[in-house]
């Protein structure tokens, strides 16, 4: 595994991330991201809630994130599939997430996110997902079991 | 609603007009209901160099398809339910099964295959041409009458006519 890499560098490869509001927040070897309010998060104007595919992109950027900072990779790593539980409606205000490996092999992670917003004990969303880890030294080859970054 | 497989183009239009014009995120996506049916959906969303998730590649970031899909099944259980009710996904499990390719748009087909008193159980896929060639597939779960909220902010007037297409209440 290589040095830790810059995670702006990670991000500025995503322009969904900006279209999200997403920022990272690394503090020592901690990430949290951030997906900050905006009208257009939301789902439900009525109650009024995020919506459910922003708070899934989110997560899934989140573990994305994570994995780029762990594996000093900077290519984003491929998902290739996500199951994300919704907990609580997303209020409309920022979001926040952290994401934990479970267990990285040599292709592929398990990753478990979780998003919350003013209270981190009560989780808004939360996923977990696997992870098709691009080697560094097979750039572009890694795509036949997924997936679609 | 009957017992009627088809959706006429103006019940779609209105579909458009209650369950994507009214989601701020939908129309942020530029997401359209292509097709409906009883249970059915079909949805679509332009290709948009904003929702690329690898500058080096051009390929639309997962995300994208999380909402499509997420949005795509919504409106399936729409149309599969007895009356219009406030609904909320409990759980969604995507599978890529290939990247989407660069400059083409998406489409999603969903199909909600079972309610039940509480729960609506949903299945569909995104892909490009064929559905039998996927991107990514989906399966999920919504909670029926999942708040007090109305589903959709519409004039009454609208309200009226989705509550008929749909099968809401009679309007007077």
């Amino acid at each position: 595994m290589s040095e830790k890499r810059d995670l702006a560098r990670f991000l500025e490869r995503i322009p969904y991330a900006r279209f999200l509001g997403i920022d990272v927040d690394r503090r020592g070897n901690e990430i949290t991201t951030v997906m900050r309010f905006q009208e257009k998060l939301i789902g439900n104007p009525v109650l009024p809630a995020l919506h459910g595919g922003a708070i899934g992109a989110f997560l899934e950027m989140t573990a994305m994130a994570q994995l780029a900072f762990e594996t000093g990779i900077d290519a984003p790593p491929k998902p290739i599939n996500i199951t994300i539980d919704y907990l609580r409606s997303g209020k409309p205000e920022d979001t926040f997430a952290r994401a934990q490996i479970t267990k990285q092999g040599r292709r592929v992670a398990t990753v478990h996110v979780e998003a919350w917003q003013e209270d981190k004990s009560r989780p808004i969303a939360a996923a977990h997902g696997h992870f098709l880890l691009k080697q560094p030294d097979e750039e572009g080859t890694a795509a036949d079991a997924g997936a679609a970054t | 609603m009957s017992d009627q497989t088809n959706i006429t183009p103006e019940q779609i239009q209105l579909l458009k007009d209650v369950l994507i014009e009214h989601v701020p995120q939908a129309r942020a996506l530029g997401l359209k209901v292509e097709d409906g049916a009883r249970g059915q959906a079909w949805l679509s969303v332009p290709y948009n160099e904003d929702l690329v998730g690898d500058i080096e590649t051009g390929v639309l970031h997962g995300g994208v398809i999380t909402t499509l899909l997420d949005n795509a099944c919504g409106i399936a259980v729409q149309l599969a339910l007895p009356e219009r009710i406030a609904i909320a996904t409990l759980d969604l499990r995507i599978d890529y099964m290939k990247p989407a390719t660069p400059k083409l748009d998406l489409m999603a087909h969903t199909h909600c295959y079972k309610v039940t008193k509480n729960i609506a159980f949903v299945r569909g896929a995104a892909y490009h041409e064929d559905e039998n060639d996927p991107i990514a597939t989906c399966v999920g779960t919504f909670m029926l009458a999942a708040n007090r909220a109305v589903p959709m902010p519409v004039s009454e007037e609208l309200r009226q006519q989705a509550d008929q297409i749909l099968g809401g209440k009679e309007t007077k």
